[in-house]
């Protein structure tokens, strides 16, 4: 028999199937192929993607441009969370992504699916999270001819993006996955968009999943400059009132027990960002609260006060750099993984770019004992409380409602609050001893509180995770109780209702002469007949004297629960 | 303490960039949203045809070029950005310029372009084509001392640029 062998090895390679091939030659020639790369549809492949990155759990919506997708999903492992809106799917991936640490997974069609999904994907870009989206797309020859749901998803999310991807070819596929993953989470955290056309998904694939990416075009730093370091370290020795300011950065690079040691070793207070609320233990004797305009007020003395300003993972928004005296002879250490954001809105005399978790060992290394006794005490001389009133007056006064929350909160739970008045009580009375406080500070988005929980139960199911909202919020979610119920996430609710929206409500009473034009949240349903008709238990509290016995309730309930709790609608942020 | 812009000087930067679609829309996308302004723009590919060469030139305080630096650095597609020193650079663009002539009027037009060291592309019975390729001033001179005899049409390329000297914009 006359082989050609030749055609035989020109076949297999050009197919992508061959690994090594052995030839033995007894009295014919034998052919042995060692198969390497699988054969499957890019559908299936996608999923084999994901269970490579280790994604147990997604959230989604389909529609028929992501079907082939699903279809593949229905063989594997992964399980799917079936949120009730594209945004919520986003927001749920967040939650998972900042309690497991990695990226996380939100799934929609094409056309509205996709542009639903923008508010979340913007809600990551400015929190940094990461985020990969999957998005379905029209068949890739339809592609620019306006066809039924096509939209240009790449096009209108680039603005909110770490990077995206339209994908092209079946082959690109593995690659574009393995860099999407490798893109979102090093560096500084971001979404990574992946839009998948639907002829695409089911063509064939070689499939092998890449050990690494070759990007040349992109290299995060890792380590701080050596030199920089020594400087960081001759400014704190040279400093009489040190702060340091930490941001949301030190969670994903998990620095919470370095920064801990840091502040300890060197006696410096920590102020933190809204991001970074919860970094520091509430009970380290460093921690000083909340920085900003709706901070606690020994964070903000602090801040003005201070000569050495150590920002640590905290790109400092408009609103943190406010807060922040202006001075010749303030110093500024800025520590962050992306430098566009050293210098962007502070002035920084000392800039380290890296990864704030090694460069907090460098400093470590180097850093000595240090005590500032007497700033210390100065700042500690302030956190004496002024009493507020607490009189019964058919309202539950917030700020008593956080603290007793407290008291009550087990060890390690994960609060999550929504975007308002509400948000700005919880952050600056919350005290966590471990756990996370978790918020979108970035993007301030509403209805982000019950999604991002959902995602954060989902991720870590022995820990109570509680949202603290708002009612104009719980409007803007209360339809992924369905998915709570659905997939059995306890998640606890605590909805401060005051018929408002109170905070924009109150920008109105102090900048435009208290004109309260469509703040008013009349017509409103009956939130607890509302928990009650999705079968959650529900409760409601007008009285200081309730809070205990309602928040009792609350933590020992084993299943979802739901706490309304009515607020003045004069209520004012600014409470100390 | 707080960012501000002031002194607005103009820049060159040229950007290395994955030779990929949709990398320019990024690039022109970042400039309109961060409301850096563009001057001009001029995009081709280089020796090593995976990656191509963006030149911007753009108005902005120092502060403004180093968020635009910072920015364009974190495009995923960018490979390398760099502003060219002012003082030590050889800019160019390339002018077509149609304008009036009669039979009278070519004598004097053909000198003119002779001293610029312009070329001339077509000529018909009423009109002449030149091509010149040379820096900004010395376009808007030439197009200056052409302006009589009416110009008919006009078009040019965005600025490219190179450093003077052996240093080089590599990979
Ligand atoms: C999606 C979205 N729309 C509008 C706003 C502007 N906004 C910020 S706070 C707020 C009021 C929130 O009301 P509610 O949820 O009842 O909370 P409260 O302030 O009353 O505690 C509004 C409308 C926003 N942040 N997000
Ligand atoms: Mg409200």
């Amino acid at each position: 028999m006359i082989f050609d062998f030749q055609y035989l090895l020109d076949f297999f390679s050009a197919n992508g199937i061959i690994k090594s091939i052995e030839i033995c030659t007894i009295r014919h020639r034998l052919l042995k192929v060692i198969m390497s790369k699988e054969k499957m549809t890019v559908a299936r492949a996608m999923v084999k993607c994901l269970e490579a990155e280790g994604i147990t759990k997604i959230f989604g919506y389909p529609g028929a441009a992501i079907c082939p997708f699903y279809d593949e999903i229905y063989n594997s492992k992964i399980q799917h969370i079936l949120v009730r809106h594209e945004a919520n799917a986003g927001h749920a991936a967040s939650g998972y992504a900042r309690i497991t640490g990695k990226p996380a997974v939100a799934v929609a069609t094409s056309g509205p699916g996709a542009t639903n999904l923008i508010t979340a994907i913007a809600t990551a870009y400015m929190d940094s999270i990461p985020i990969i989206f999957i998005t379905g797309q029209v068949n890739s020859f339809q592609i620019g001819k306006d066809v039924f749901q096509e939209a240009d998803i790449t096009g209108a999310a680039e603005p909110f993006v770490k990077h995206s991807y339209l994908v092209k070819d079946a082959d690109s596929v593995p690659r574009i996955f393995k860099e999407a993953f490798y893109l979102s989470q090093t560096g500084r955290p971001g979404p990574i968009l992946i839009d998948m056309p639907f002829d695409i998904q089911k063509q064939e694939v070689a499939f092998k999943y890449p050990k690494s990416v070759d990007l040349r075009s992109y290299k995060p730093s890792t380590f701080g400059n050596k030199l920089q370091i020594k400087r960081v370290i001759e400014a704190i020795k040279n400093s009489k009132k040190p702060l340091i300011c930490v941001g949301g950065g030190a969670f994903f690079s998990n620095s919470q027990d370095k920064l801990a040691r840091f502040s300890s070793r060197c006696e410096i207070p920590v102020v933190s960002s809204l991001m970074g609320v919860s970094a520091l233990p509430h009970t380290h004797p460093m921690n000083f609260g909340m920085l900003g305009m709706h901070g606690v007020r020994t964070a903000n003395i602090a801040a003005k006060n201070c000569d050495l300003l150590i920002l640590l993972g905290a790109r400092v928004g408009d609103r943190a750099a406010a807060a922040i005296k202006e001075s010749e002879d303030l110093k500024v250490v800025h520590i962050d993984i992306d430098p566009a954001e050293i210098g962007k809105n502070i002035d920084a005399d000392v800039p380290v770019v890296g990864d704030l978790s090694l460069i907090l060992d460098q400093i470590l290394e180097l850093a000595p004992e240090l005590k500032h006794e007497e700033w210390v005490e100065k700042l500690n001389s302030f956190k004496i409380i002024e009493q507020c009133d607490y009189s019964d007056d058919g309202y539950v006064h917030p700020k008593l409602f956080i603290n007793k929350l407290n008291e009550g909160l087990p060890k390690n739970s994960i609060i999550v609050s929504d975007v308002g008045q509400n948000q700005i009580w919880t952050a600056a009375n919350l005290h966590l001893d471990g756990g996370r406080f978790l918020t979108t500070g970035g993007m301030g988005t509403m209805g982000y509180s019950l999604p991002c929980a959902i995602g954060a139960k989902s991720a870590d199911k022995k820990a109570e995770v509680i949202v603290i909202c708002g009612d104009g919020s719980f409007q803007m979610m209360f339809m992924e109780l369905a998915t709570m119920i659905q997939h059995n996430i306890d998640v606890k609710i605590i909805l401060m209702k005051n018929n408002k929206l109170g905070m924009v409500r109150e920008l109105q009473t102090k900048g435009y002469g208290d004109r309260q034009i469509a703040v008013c949240l009349d017509g409103s349903p009956d939130f607890i007949q509302l928990a009650k008709a999705y079968g959650i238990s529900a409760e409601s509290i007008n009285e200081n004297s309730q809070v205990e016995g309602a928040i009792k309730s609350l933590i020992e309930s084993k299943k979802p629960y739901v706490l309304q709790v009515i607020v003045d609608e004069n209520q004012r942020t600014i409470i100390s | 303490m707080q960012k501000n812009d002031n002194n607005l000087n103009r820049h060159t930067i040229s950007i290395l960039v994955e030779n990929r679609a949709g990398v320019l829309a990024r690039i022109a996308g970042l400039f309109a949203r961060r409301g850096y302004n563009i001057d001009s723009l001029a995009v081709g590919v280089t020796d090593d045809e995976s990656v191509s060469r963006i030149t911007i030139v753009a108005q902005g305080s120092g502060y403004t070029l180093e968020q635009i630096e910072k920015q364009l650095n974190k495009l995923i597609d960018v490979i390398k950005v760099k502003t060219l020193s002012s003082g030590r650079l050889t800019s160019r663009e390339l002018l077509l310029i149609k304008v009036h002539a009669n039979a009278q009027q070519r004598a004097e037009i053909m000198t003119i372009a002779e001293i610029f060291a312009a070329k001339i592309s077509d000529m018909s019975t009423e009109s002449i084509t030149l091509e010149l390729s040379a820096n900004a001033e010395r376009l808007a001179n030439f197009e200056e001392i052409l302006r009589p005899y009416g110009i008919k049409e006009i078009v040019r390329t965005g600025t490219i640029a190179l450093e003077k000297g052996p240093s080089a914009l590599k990979l």
